[in-house]
C-alpha cells in the first residue's frame, strides 16, 4: 500500500507481521502480539505495533518507550478517532512513527499532521484516486489555524508576536 | 451510492443534476428537466434500463441522488407520483406556487440563468 | 461587534480557496459523492429536495448592516429573492447552484462571512443570547465567549470528524434565551462565592430522534481553562461517542449511557492531563476580543422619552406593537425591538431580499449598525433609541414587518419541512401557516399571552418541537402526512421536553386542536398565569381530553 508523509511518496521500511514471526529488521505486529514481540527482541529489531482506533492510551502507555512505530487504522475516513488517540500519544510524550493506516482523503492530510502524524499509509485505490500531489496541495492549502498546540503555525500564537513586535 | 431498491410499476427515474441541483428526468436518451419527459417504464426490462442509465450516470459524475419512483399516469398519460414527497419534489414548494418547476423555473445552467421552462406538457 | 483582522480574513479567503478545489475534484473524480458530501456539508452546502440549500453562519446572530446588505445581494444574484433564518441564527438559501457556491462563498468573505461548519459531524455555529449586551440582568456579555469558542472550533484538527454534530451555546444572563440546556454544551456565565466570573458547564443536551436535558457536569469552570477544559470534553466525545448507530451518536447518548457523573470524571481525567497555558488563549487575547463587544456610544437620555409616550398614546398599532415587541433596554431612553418575521401566512424567518435591506437601512440609521437574528426565527434592531421608535415602527409596516406578535401564539417555529427538505417526512410551513391564520386576529393573540408553538418536519427537531409549549412534530403514516402533539416543553431555564397528547392527527385538524387546547388554558388559568404554568399546574389530563374528544366527534 502506498506511503507518503508532508514530503510525498515514501519508501515503507516496515514489514507488517501480525504475529511477529517475520524476520525483517522492522516489523509491525498486531496489539495482541506486542508484548511478546518486544519481549522476544533480544537483538535490537525495531518493533512497531498497528492498533484498531477503540485501543485506550493507557493500554499503550507501558510500551511507548519500546516501540518505533504505531499505525493506527482509520476503518473509514470520517471516523475521527484515530485523531485523537494521535494527539492523546504525542501528549504523553511518544517521540516514535505515527502512522496513519486506511482510507483518508486527501482533505484530511493536514489535519493528520496537525494531530502529530508523521505518515499515510493509504490503500492502493485511494491513491490512485487522489494522486500524492493532491496531499502536498491539500496539507498547506489553509496555512494557519486557530488552535494552540497543533503544530508550529497558529493564529493566536502569530497574534500574540505581532503585539509583542509592537505592531 | 447505489440504485435504491425497486418501487412498484410503472416506474420513473428522477435525479438531482450534480452541478445544479435541479430535479431531472430519464427520458430515454438524456436527462430533462421536464417530469412530463421523463420515461415511463411499465415493464421490466424498461425499468432495468432505468436503472442502468441511473448507475450509468452516477458513476459519470452528471447526476446524484438518482432513484426509481412510482407513478400513476395523468389525463394527458404523464406520470405523477404516488407518494406527496416525490411529487413535491417533481413539482415545488407546495407553499410557494411561485417557484420551481411549477412555475417553469428551472435551475439548469446550460438554460441560462434561472430559464423559463416551456409550458408544454402541463 | 467582532472585526476579522488579518488572520481571519486570509483563513475565510484560503478557506474558500480550498472549497472550489474540492468542487473541481468531485467533478473531475477524484472525490466520490461519499467523500464530497461530509466536505460540502461541512462548507453548508446541503442537497434538498429541488436545489441546493446553502447555510451561512451568522456567529452567536450578530450581524451587521453591511452583511445583511450581501446577504440580500446574493439572494437576488443567485436564488430567488428570499432567504431562511434558522434556529441555529444562520440564514439558508434554497436555490443556489453547487457551481455557483465558490463565488457566493467569496462574496460573504468580502463582508467577513462564511458558511464554515454550518452542517456536518463537527462543531457547529455557536449560538448565544440574542439579547447580549442589552439585558439588564447580563452578568457578563457571552459573545466574546462565543466568538473565542468560533475561532478555536474552526478547522479544528482532531474535532472535524466527530461521530455526530456538535452544538454550543453561551448565556451570560440569569434567564436563558440560548436554549443552552438542549445543547452539546451549554456554557452559562456565572459569578463564584469570590466575585470571579466563570462557567457553569452543561452537557449532553439535545433535541432530535432521543430528546434530552443538558446535565451540569461543572458548577463552576474558571475562565481561563475555558479551551482546554472544552478540548477535553471534545476529545472524550471522539474517542467514546457511537459510531455504530447514527441515532446514538449524539454526546447526550454518551453522556445517559455512562451517566453524567462518569462522564464528568472521564473529563476531568483528560483536562488534567492537560497543560492548560498551552492550549489557552493568552489574556491580551481575550481581551482584545472583548474589546470589539463594547458598548456602542450610547446617548444619555432620560428614562421617559416623551416623544415615544405621545406616538403611543396617538397611535393605536405602534401602541400595540410597542407593548408585544420590544425589549427593556439596560440604557436609559433606548430599546430593543425583536422585528417579527411571521406574519400571518408568510414562511416562519423567511425574508425577502427587499426587506432585508429595509432591515440593513435601519440598522444602520438608528441601531449603530447592528442586528441580531434569535433562534425563534425572527430579528432584533438592539439599540433603538425610544424616540426613534415611531419612525422605525412606520418603515416596518411599509416592508411588510410590523407584525405585533413577538412571543405570542402566531410567533411559531418552523423548520422548512418537506416544501424544501429531504430529510422531512412531512410539511411544516402549511401547518404555521394555518393555525396562524386561525389565531390572526390581534387582541385574542394577546388575551392568550404568551405561548410559543415549535413545529418539526420530521424526527431531527430543527423547529424544536420538543422545547415547544405547544409542539407539533410532522411524521409520515400510511403514505399521509400526520402531526403529533406535545404538550409542556419549556426552552428556558425551567427547559422541559413536551410530552404527546394522543395519537398523530390529519393536517385539517391541527388548527382545531390547537383551538381546543387553547380553550383549556383559557378556562383553567388563573389570573395573569402564562399558558405554560397552566399547563404545569392542570397536567396533561384535562388537554388529552378535550382532542381526543373533538377529533373523535361527529362531523
Amino acid at each position: 500500500m502506498p506511503l507518503l508523509d508532508r514530503n510525498g511518496a515514501k519508501d515503507n521500511a516496515w514489514i507488517v507481521s501480525e504475529d511477529g514471526t517475520s524476520d525483517a529488521e522492522k516489523i509491525i505486529v498486531s496489539f495482541a502480539h506486542v508484548k511478546e514481540a518486544l519481549a522476544g527482541n533480544g537483538r535490537g529489531r525495531r518493533i512497531g505495533v498497528i492498533i484498531a482506533n477503540t485501543v485506550k492510551l493507557a493500554e499503550l502507555t507501558p510500551y511507548l518507550s519500546e516501540i518505533d512505530l504505531i499505525a493506527i487504522r482509520f476503518p473509514a475516513y470520517g471516523d475521527g478517532r484515530g485523531f485523537s488517540i494521535a494527539k492523546q500519544l504525542r501528549n504523553a510524550g511518544y517521540q516514535g512513527i505515527l502512522r496513519a493506516s486506511g482510507p483518508l482523503i486527501a482533505d484530511q492530510f493536514a489535519y493528520a499532521l496537525a494531530c502529530g502524524f508523521d505518515e499515510i499509509d493509504l490503500p492502493d485505490a485511494q491513491a490512485a484516486r487522489q494522486p500524492f500531489e493532491q496531499w502536498i496541495k491539500a496539507a498547506s492549502s489553509i496555512s494557519q489555524t486557530y488552535q494552540r498546540g497543533f503544530g508550529t503555525q497558529n493564529i493566536l500564537d502569530a497574534r500574540r508576536a505581532a503585539r509583542a513586535t509592537g505592531k | 451510492m447505489s440504485v435504491a431498491k425497486r418501487p412498484p410499476l410503472p416506474v420513473i427515474l428522477l435525479a438531482n443534476d450534480l452541478l445544479d441541483g435541479e430535479v431531472v428526468f430519464w427520458t430515454g436518451q438524456a436527462w430533462s428537466d421536464r417530469p412530463s419527459e421523463a420515461l415511463i417504464a411499465r415493464d421490466e426490462t424498461t425499468a432495468i434500463q432505468l436503472e442502468a442509465a441511473a448507475a450509468q450516470a452516477l458513476a459519470q459524475n452528471k447526476v446524484v441522488d438518482a432513484y426509481l419512483v412510482d407513478v400513476a399516469l395523468d389525463g394527458k398519460g404523464h406520470a405523477v407520483p404516488h407518494h406527496y414527497r416525490e411529487k413535491i419534489k417533481t413539482e415545488g414548494p407546495s407553499v410557494r406556487r411561485d417557484l420551481g418547476k411549477q412555475a417553469g423555473q428551472s435551475n439548469l445552467a446550460n438554460l441560462g440563468n434561472l430559464a423559463n421552462l416551456a409550458p408544454s406538457g402541463r | 461587534m467582532y472585526r476579522y483582522d488579518e488572520f481571519d480574513a486570509r483563513f475565510v479567503r484560503e478557506r474558500v480557496a480550498q472549497f472550489r478545489d474540492q468542487v473541481a475534484r468531485r467533478l473531475n473524480g477524484s472525490l466520490s459523492e461519499d467523500e464530497f458530501r461530509p466536505l460540502r456539508l461541512k462548507n453548508g452546502v446541503y442537497l434538498q429536495l429541488h436545489a441546493y440549500m446553502l447555510r451561512i453562519a451568522i456567529p452567536y446572530g450578530t450581524l451587521s448592516s453591511r452583511q445583511l446588505r450581501q446577504l440580500a445581494l446574493i439572494g437576488e444574484k443567485y436564488d430567488r429573492g428570499y432567504g431562511h433564518f434558522t434556529t441555529r441564527t444562520n440564514m439558508q438559501f434554497n436555490w443556489p447552484r453547487l457551481r455557483d457556491v465558490p463565488d457566493i462563498l467569496d462574496l460573504l468573505a468580502d463582508v467577513e462571512m462564511h458558511c464554515i461548519q454550518t452542517s456536518g459531524n463537527c462543531i457547529r455555529n455557536v449560538t448565544a443570547d440574542h439579547f447580549a449586551g442589552i439585558a439588564a440582568d447580563e452578568i457578563e456579555d457571552p459573545r466574546p465567549t462565543a466568538e473565542l469558542i468560533r475561532q478555536w472550533s474552526s478547522l479544528h484538527p482532531e474535532f472535524d470528524y466527530l461521530p455526530r454534530k456538535f452544538k454550543i451555546a453561551v448565556t451570560g444572563s440569569a434567564q436563558d434565551r440560548a436554549v443552552t440546556k438542549a445543547h452539546d454544551i451549554g456554557l452559562r456565565i456565572l459569578r463564584n462565592a469570590k466575585g470571579e466570573i466563570g462557567y457553569e458547564v452543561m452537557v449532553g443536551g439535545g433535541l432530535g430522534r432521543t430528546p434530552m436535558i443538558a446535565k451540569t457536569i461543572r458548577h463552576f469552570l474558571p475562565k481561563a481553562d475555558l479551551l482546554t477544559y472544552l478540548e477535553a470534553i471534545l476529545r472524550v466525545y471522539n474517542l467514546e461517542g457511537r459510531r455504530d448507530n447514527k441515532y446514538k451518536a449524539r454526546v447526550k447518548i454518551l453522556v445517559h449511557e455512562i451517566g453524567a457523573e462518569t462522564f464528568a470524571s472521564l473529563v476531568e481525567e483528560e483536562f488534567a492531563k492537560l497543560d492548560g497555558p498551552s492550549i489557552a488563549a493568552d489574556p491580551e487575547e481575550v481581551a482584545r476580543i472583548a474589546a470589539y463587544f463594547a458598548p456602542p456610544p450610547y446617548e444619555k437620555l432620560p428614562a421617559r422619552a416623551p416623544k415615544f409616550e405621545a406616538a403611543k398614546a396617538k397611535n393605536r398599532g405602534f401602541a400595540t406593537w410597542a407593548s408585544v415587541n420590544l425589549f427593556p433596554h439596560k440604557v436609559p431612553g433606548y430599546a430593543a425591538a425583536t422585528i417579527s418575521l411571521k406574519k400571518i401566512g408568510e414562511a416562519p424567518g423567511d425574508v425577502t431580499s427587499e426587506q432585508m435591506r429595509v432591515l440593513a437601512d435601519l440598522a444602520e440609521k438608528y441601531s449603530f449598525d447592528e442586528l441580531r437574528i434569535t433562534h425563534a426565527q425572527n430579528v432584533v434592531l438592539p439599540y433603538l433609541k425610544q424616540d426613534d421608535l415611531f419612525d422605525v415602527w412606520q418603515a416596518l409596516v411599509a416592508a411588510d414587518l410590523a407584525s405585533a406578535n413577538v412571543g405570542l401564539i402566531t410567533d411559531m417555529i418552523a423548520c422548512p419541512g418537506l416544501d424544501y427538505c429531504s430529510l422531512a417526512t412531512a410539511r411544516s410551513i402549511p401547518i404555521a401557516q394555518a393555525v396562524a391564520e386561525r389565531f390572526a386576529d390581534q387582541q385574542r393573540q394577546i388575551d392568550i399571552g404568551e405561548l410559543n408553538i415549535k413545529i418539526s418536519g420530521c424526527i431531527n427537531a430543527c423547529g424544536h418541537h420538543h422545547v415547544g409549549h405547544i409542539g407539533i412534530l410532522g411524521l409520515e403514516k400510511s403514505g399521509k402526512e400526520s402531526y403529533q402533539i406535545t404538550l409542556g416543553g419549556d426552552a428556558t431555564l425551567n427547559a422541559a421536553i413536551g410530552e404527546r397528547l394522543g395519537p398523530g392527527l390529519d393536517a385539517e385538524d391541527v388548527p382545531d386542536a390547537i383551538e381546543s387546547i387553547v380553550a383549556v388554558y383559557l378556562k383553567h388559568r388563573a389570573p395573569s398565569e402564562p399558558f405554560i404554568e397552566t399547563v404545569r399546574r392542570i397536567g396533561l389530563e384535562p388537554f388529552k381530553a378535550i382532542v381526543q374528544e373533538k377529533l373523535h366527534a361527529p362531523a
